[in-house]
């Protein structure tokens, strides 16, 4: 199970990495697994602005839908259109081209409040 | 070659054109034009001769598992034999050619068999009131909802926009409370596979407008607290639905209206014996107790000075369904009620719970079952048998012994859940040759796990890639 | 005892398997006191028994057997052609389950994507589901799907001439909605559109028999943003544009017409349909194509994740059954049909009912009051129109619905509908008995 050390967790399993003045939202390698081949992606629309912990859009399997939730609030500045066409994008790199979201912080400091790649690593029982 | 082998064409492939699958008269009158911005162009149906039509629904149908040829232990889907008797009474021409506008001098005898209908199934239920205005049960639950919140708004109750619904609820029951407007609240069950007493209690307050209950529950018990459960939460302000899809095991043995239960849908298409016919129509009668039967969905049929006439219950929520519920599908359980009466419902509720108890007696060392208490006409197992098997497996198996599986992942409490429920229709002899399925196959388990990975491999497909139809969706035929 | 099998030997067998001595054992948890209570209802009868007291009591109702019929409203009386019932009536689809195990159920699945399939094409969108319980209520989901599609819109624009019954059931299923149900009067194109708008709804043709045309209408619509719906004669689609190819964004129509009996007033068939745009948020069954292992062609329910089963309380809807039957013998109807039936059917109902409304356009007393038409047409009477109705019952002719069963305030006008099973004959007598009983 990979996890991107430049990134930090939230316990719902979404990440956030900073890169530059945006950051970058997705799933985890252990939420893509656990979820199975992903079918649908469904994402808000860009320059939507939503707060920390809140539904941005919700990750469907055959079997299953999950909501999405915001590591840290902000205004959505992009999202990832291949996921349209090709949503196993998250299976197959849930850290790179699977991405889902960048999005301008409202307030930085939220980042502190997620876990570390070492912390998220031990609530799923990594190494 | 067994028609179910062969790969059947799609109707649109079969059609070649000019031909013509059904002659019509010529006409005689005069011919008008139509309206000239307005006429359709192109129309791309299919044209088939009639053999070819037959041929090919014929054959389509033999792919089928269907009660009429196979065993279905479908838990909450009550798989009962659906009497042919009730076919002939439905197509009587004078149900099949009724107008529901002609007037109700010239449909007494629709409205008699409505009125009928709606006394035999609130005196089975123990409740003042019916009506049939609901298609389903789905449709049932979500009339009952609506008289509830209609109820509270009445009475100035505006507060109270909860709903509770216990964890092993079917999903209609909290999707229903969304179209209703109310919000869900979960309540685990207990240790015993009841709804947890103290849970319950903690959970009521003045922001509960009722709970939904289903009795027996979906792990096949019967919930023992049922009437304190009530009587809790009407001390509370709160109303109680019931939801009957589980009625067959209590026909005859318990009528939920005295139990407390303010309004409860039956599921006509389950307990009252209509055909399922490939996912529908069904009838979700409703019943309701005298806090709530002004509230019913109208019309329902009244009987004045010995003629029948339609009335709109004196609260009524409105219409749920244009004209009069499934009309065709009540003539079905009411030829069936006919044909049991009093002492035939009351063994149908016998028969199926010894059913159910007997498979249960016979699979449960293999197959554990996560409340081995007495079951009622329904019990849940668990599939993960062996080592790298799970409940499709034993499932997508079951088919190639030419049996249907059983409901599986579903109460979601229970992990790999089988819910195993034979109907009171089955006999002994089918029922062993269930067990003796299931135990062969949980020997394949434990030795040939590639026969159960593989299955099935007696069916015209094998297991198919829902990934790719949810993925890329082909709703319909593009040549 | 009807339909049980086992005998007293199998269950003495079974509770002796069980380790009980008695069924009423397996009872045990029903409260004492509440187990088994007395049924006032009649013993039991006999199949044949059954048969003639049920036989007695449907000869009770009035027929198009015994009467010359020209009333429609919302329930049709059309040729059903005999291999529909007996494809349908078949023990492999009548008798089989919700198809959740593709693989036993491949004859139920191809036929909803067939019916999927024609259906669309008739109502010219892309995706259509496995049916809805009737029109009213595809018509209030179809609804409901629009106002989901708005965060911050709750006008739905409804046409005053919708069916009565249609309108009662859109407006109980909009309840506990945030909605201004808002009123307009006359063709679609008109109505008041604003960017509060969700959806503006019209009727094709509208419950007194009016088409009007559609596509300035889901242009009007869509210049503000919201929504364009259509409640559609399905059969008219046949002869004249069907609403997706004049801009509908979601359709509803009434498949009782194609195939299925009358029944009085049910089960029906709500089609319900939409573009790609909106295929996640429809709500009911769909069957999509998808293949095995073996590279063979198969069909499975999918995009299930909008159904209750999986979304519970965030479903699109509580909707579980679908109408499967009735679906089916639509669908069976439509490809005995084909491409000219369905055109020629239609156009008996166009020619025949015009002609109809010129006999009694020029009858004394009578006027025809729908301008352009399909099969049923509004006309004023010179005597109530109830009391016209049973006159001519007793003559054998149900000449059509008196409006006043809806709206106290119109005792003189009726909606007649022609269909093709109405001969020349019948429509020259029917204008005649018009005639007759005016003097």
């Amino acid at each position: 199970m990979s996890i991107d050390a430049g990134a930090r967790y939230a316990e719902s399993h979404e990440y956030a990495r900073q890169e530059g003045a945006t950051v970058v939202v997705g799933i985890s390698d252990h939420a893509q697994a656990e979820l199975g081949d992903i079918v649908f992606v469904e994402l808000p629309q860009v320059g939507k602005v939503i707060g920390k912990g809140q539904n941005f859009g919700t990750v469907e399997s055959v079997k299953a839908a999950s909501d999405l939730y915001m590591p840290i609030g902000g205004k959505v500045v992009e999202v990832n259109a291949a996921l349209q066409s090709d949503p196993a994008l998250v299976n197959k790199d849930p850290y790179g081209a699977g991405w889902m979201l960048k999005v301008e912080p409202t307030n930085l400091s939220e980042m502190d409040q997620l876990l570390d790649a070492k912390s998220y690593g031990k609530t799923i029982g990594e190494e | 070659m067994n028609a179910a082998a062969v790969q059947e064409p799609l109707i649109f492939e079969l059609s070649v054109e000019g031909r013509v699958g059904c002659a019509l008269p010529k006409s005689d009158v005069p011919h008008y034009e139509l309206p000239k911005d307005l006429e359709r162009e192109t129309l791309n149906l299919p044209q088939v001769d009639e053999l070819t039509l037959v041929r090919h629904f014929s054959r389509l149908s033999q792919k089928n598992y269907s009660i009429d040829t196979n065993f279905y232990p479908l838990g909450s889907c009550t798989m009962k034999y659906n009497p042919k008797a009730n076919e002939v009474a439905a197509n009587m021409a004078g149900w099949r050619l009724s107008h529901p506008l002609v007037g109700e001098k010239y449909s007494q005898g629709s409205l008699e068999l409505i009125y009928r209908l709606q006394a035999s199934l609130a005196e089975i239920g123990g409740f003042k009131a019916v009506s049939l205005q609901p298609a389903a049960g789905a449709h049932g639950e979500l009339s009952g909802i609506l008289m509830i919140r209609k109820y509270l708004l009445d009475h100035g109750e505006t507060k109270r926009t909860k709903m509770l619904i216990p964890d092993s609820a079917h999903g209609t029951n909290p999707a229903s409370c969304t179209m209703a407007g109310f919000v869900t609240q979960t309540i685990p069950s207990g240790p015993d596979g009841n709804i947890d007493m103290k849970a319950l209690k903690a959970a009521l307050d003045d922001t509960v407008a009722g709970i939904m209950i289903t009795n027996p529950n979906t792990l096949g018990l019967f919930e023992k607290n049922i009437e304190r459960i009530a009587a809790l939460v009407h001390k509370a302000g709160g109303l109680v639905y019931g939801d009957g899809a589980n009625m067959n095991a209590l026909v005859g043995v318990f009528k939920p209206g005295e139990a407390g239960i303010d309004v409860m849908h039956f599921n006509l298409h389950k307990t009252f014996s209509t055909p399922h016919g490939g996912g529908g129509p069904g009838a979700g009668m409703i019943a309701a107790g005298k806090t709530l039967a002004a509230y019913l969905p109208g019309p329902t049929v009244a009987m004045k000075r010995g003629k029948f006439e339609f009335e709109m219950p004196e609260k009524s929520i409105g219409h749920v369904k244009a004209f009069y519920g499934n009309f065709g599908v009540l003539v079905r359980a009411y030829s069936y009620i006919l044909l049991q009466g009093r002492e035939g419902l009351r063994r149908i509720a016998e028969n199926s719970v010894l059913n159910a108890n007997y498979l249960k007696a016979k699979i449960e060392k293999t197959y554990p079952v996560k409340y081995p208490h007495s079951c009622m006409h329904e019990f849940v197992a668990m599939g993960d048998i062996a080592p790298g098997i799970r409940t499709t497996d034993i499932a997508k198996r079951l088919i190639d012994y030419g049996i249907h599986p059983p409901t599986v992942y579903f109460p979601l409490i229970v992990p790999e859940a089988l819910m195993i429920e034979p109907t009171e229709t089955e006999s002994k002899a089918t029922l062993d040759m269930f067990v003796d399925a299931m135990l062969a196959i949980a020997k394949e388990a434990k030795e040939e796990p590639e026969l159960l990975h593989n299955a099935p491999v007696t069916t015209p497909v094998g297991r198919l890639d829902e990934v790719l139809a949810a993925r890329n969706p082909i709703l319909c035929y593009k040549d | 005892m009807p339909f049980i099998a086992n005998t007293d030997a199998d269950r003495k067998a079974m509770l002796d398997a069980i380790g009980k001595s008695s069924v009423e054992e397996l009872f045990a948890d029903i409260p004492e006191k509440r187990r088994f209570p007395e049924l006032k209802l009649p013993e039991g009868k006999s199949e044949q028994e059954v048969l003639r007291e049920l036989a007695d009591l449907a000869s009770r109702n009035l027929t198009p057997e015994r009467k010359a019929w020209f009333l429609g409203a919302g329930a049709y009386n059309h040729f059903i052609p005999a291999v529909v019932p007996a494809l349908a009536s078949r023990g492999e689809f009548l008798t089989a389950y919700t198809p959740y195990q593709p693989e036993v159920a491949q004859g139920t699945l191809q036929s909803i994507f067939e019916y999927q399939s024609m259906a669309a094409e008739l109502l010219g969108v892309p995706v259509v589901n496995a049916s809805h319980y009737d029109v009213a209520t595809a018509l209030a989901e179809g609804i409901i799907m629009a106002l989901k599609n708005y965060s911050d819109r709750t006008e739905v624009l409804l046409p005053r001439d919708l069916h009565p019954e249609y309108k009662k059931v859109v407006e109980l299923y909009l309840e506990p909605f945030k909605v201004e149900l808002r009123e307009y009067v006359g063709a679609p194109e008109v109505a008041p559109v604003s960017d509060k708008t969700a959806c503006l709804v019209a009727s094709y043709p509208t419950f007194t028999g009016e088409v009007y045309p559609l596509a300035k209408a889901a242009e009007a619509a869509h210049s503000v943003g919201a929504l364009f719906i259509v409640q559609a004669d399905p059969m008219m689609c046949a002869l004249f544009k069907s609403p997706g190819a004049q801009g509908a964004d979601i359709v509803a129509a009434e498949g009782q017409c194609l195939g299925n009996p009358m029944n009085f007033g049910g089960p029906f068939l709500g089609m319900l349909g939409t573009t790609t745009q909106l295929m996640r948020k429809i709500p009911g069954r769909l069957v999509g194509q998808t293949k095995d292992s073996a590279d063979r062609r198969g069909f499975v329910l999918t995009l299930s994740t909008r159904e209750q089963h999986i979304r519970r309380e965030k479903a699109v809807s509580n909707i579980c059954s679908n109408q499967g039957l009735t679906m089916l013998q639509t669908c069976i109807y439509l490809a005995a049909m084909g491409k000219n039936g369905m055109r020629t059917v239609a156009s008996l109902c166009y020619d025949k009912a015009h002609y109809a409304a010129e006999l009694i356009n020029g009858t004394p007393g009578y006027k025809v009051q729908t301008n352009s038409f399909f099969k049923e047409f509004l006309i004023s009477t010179p005597i109530a129109a109830e009391e016209i109705f049973d006159r001519l019952v007793k003559r054998g002719f149900v000449p059509g619905l008196p409006v006043s069963r809806y709206d106290a305030s119109k005792p003189n006008e009726l909606l007649v509908c022609v269909t093709e099973v109405n001969t020349k004959s019948e429509i020259d007598s029917l204008a005649q008995l018009l005639k007759e009983v005016a003097q």
